[in-house]
């Protein structure tokens, strides 16, 4: 199996940083690093799985309505995980509120859906789609870590910065907390990427 | 086979969405009884949180045991329901178990005599807090709340309000701790008569009793707030009187008094005398707990004094 179907979407494709799809919910949700470990998690299931199941139908579905079809197998997964998340994580799913409603929105997997999933094999399908999860959920996870840290002070919720900082001055950075700086973030990293990466840059 | 004809699509479509509605039904319905679980937990840590209790869960606890705890240990089976007129008809179980969206509607419909209010009453160290809920409709879904009221019936003692739709930042706003707490020590009464508690766009002037700020950026969540509260705590307002001693017709002794002049027998549990109807609302507040009505004037002051409450 090519390699590249689960190494590119984590750094040399990637979703947000690359392609810049998802960056409404990676924006909104990455205060809390918490929250941005079940968003990464769950937008890695539906991703996944959706593909697997569209390309397992991939030559049965009839092409004029091929985006509704791959519609309802997203939304039906993004459902049984809100469902899920109600009965066994009460508190993260009230956090995330309207968000996991929105994986079904998020342009990444109907994007390798259609790009990927309705050509390729179930297996291949799946690697693809956890992949490219991964890729959006790692960004996630960055921006939820530095926001939380330097935002709150704390990582998973548990006090990391000392008290004796905040003595001595210290405060907690309340930009870091709003949707702006997640922006500006998501801006860091994309400039880290490309001068890493010289290829990704314009002439 | 020819995927594009008009048949085929038709039932891969109509077959597609049964199977997934099967499928989405089945969880549904299977996993319905935790969730429900966990609203009802999550609708009694807001009740304890408009009490000020149970805002932190302890380290090393979990949130399901330590808010049952509290629960039990201050709330308990103490909550009861009223009807519209502020007469107990109903036990704590009830009283939790009220939907506010279907009592919301009542009010909505004006069939108030309908209606059933709930009363959450905490015990905190010997002192009762009485809390008060309130529902109604934000921008684009429900809000509800709680107002907790001290034991004279006009001091907030705090507010929890949560929603279902509101716009993160903006009118989700209401939810937020520090919002709330600009509810504490406000009053529900101003030149003596009921007054609740104004949501000012713009702000409240500093030193207002009555109102608190608005949310910026958020007027139709905070309008809608500002109704909920008012026209909920509006329904208890019988109750409040007849806990305050302020005497409405039609009410206890409002009616009872014409008939007490060859009525009373004077031996009305001791202490049921007329001086309540004199703003004595403390001796009031434990007198109406007995049913008095019909005996209010024992001691032959009432006529005059009644009158003139009436016309509060």
């Amino acid at each position: 199996m090519d390699k590249e179907i689960y190494k590119k979407p984590i750094f040399k494709g990637n979703p947000v940083t690359v392609l810049v799809l998802g960056i409404c919910s990676s924006l909104a949700v990455t205060v809390q690093l918490k929250g941005a470990c079940v968003m990464a998690l769950s937008v890695m299931i539906v991703t996944g799985f959706s593909s697997m199941l569209v390309s397992l139908i991939r030559n049965t579905i009839p092409n004029r309505i091929r985006i509704i079809v791959q519609l309802v197998v997203v939304a039906m997964f993004v459902i049984l995980i809100d469902q899920f998340l109600k009965a066994f994580a009460y508190d993260v799913s009230k956090s995330l509120s309207v968000y996991i409603g929105l994986i079904i929105t998020n342009c990444i997997i109907m994007g390798r859906i259609e790009a990927f999933a309705l050509g390729n094999k179930p297996i291949p399908s799946l690697i693809d789609g956890l992949a490219n999860g991964f890729g959006y959920g790692l960004v996630l996870i960055v921006l939820a870590f530095v926001r939380e840290l330097f935002g709150s002070g704390t990582i998973f919720g548990l006090q990391v910065i000392p008290q004796s900082f905040y003595d001595a001055g210290y405060v907690n950075n309340g930009l870091m907390i709003l949707p702006p700086m997640a922006l500006i973030l998501v801006g860091v990293i994309v400039w880290i990427q490309r001068s890493i990466q010289k290829d990704l840059q314009e002439k | 086979m020819n995927t594009n004809s008009n048949v085929y699509t038709v039932v891969y479509a109509a077959i597609l969405v049964a199977v997934v509605a099967g499928i989405l039904a089945f969880v549904s319905t299977s996993l319905s009884g935790k969730q429900q679980e966990n609203v009802a937990l999550e609708k009694q840590q807001l009740i304890l949180r408009a009490a000020g209790l149970g805002a932190e869960i302890p380290a090393g606890q979990s949130k399901s045991d330590y808010i049952k705890g509290l629960w039990n240990e201050h709330i308990g089976e103490n909550s009861f329901v009223l009807n519209a007129n502020g007469e107990k008809i109903g036990e704590a179980e009830e009283a939790f178990a009220i939907d506010m969206k279907s009592q919301n509607s009542l009010l909505k419909k004006g069939m108030i005599e309908e209606i059933q209010l709930p009363v959450f009453v905490c015990d905190i160290n010997g002192e009762t807090i009485n809390i008060f809920p309130c529902y109604g409709a934000g921008l684009w879904g429900p809000i509800w709340g709680y107002v907790a009221v001290a034991s004279d019936y006009q001091t907030v003692v705090g507010a929890t309000f949560d929603h279902k739709s509101e716009t993160p930042g903006l009118g989700g706003e209401i939810a937020n701790p520090s919002f709330q707490a600009q509810f504490a020590g406000k009053q529900l009464i101003k030149d003596g008569a009921f007054k609740s508690i104004s949501i000012i766009k713009g702000g409240a002037p500093s030193g207002d009793e009555n109102g608190v700020d608005a949310i910026t950026g958020a007027t139709i969540t905070s309008k809608a707030l500002d109704v909920a509260i008012a026209s909920w705590l509006d329904l208890y307002q019988p109750y409040f009187n007849l806990k305050k001693g302020v005497v409405m017709s039609g009410d206890c002794c409002g009616d009872g008094c014409g008939e007490c002049e060859d009525g009373c027998s004077g031996e009305h549990n001791g202490q049921h005398n007329c001086q309540h109807h004199q703003n004595s609302a403390q001796t009031v507040a434990q007198n109406v707990q007995d049913d008095c009505s019909g005996n209010c004037d024992e001691c032959g002051k009432c006529d005059g004094q009644e009158k003139k409450v009436n016309n509060i």
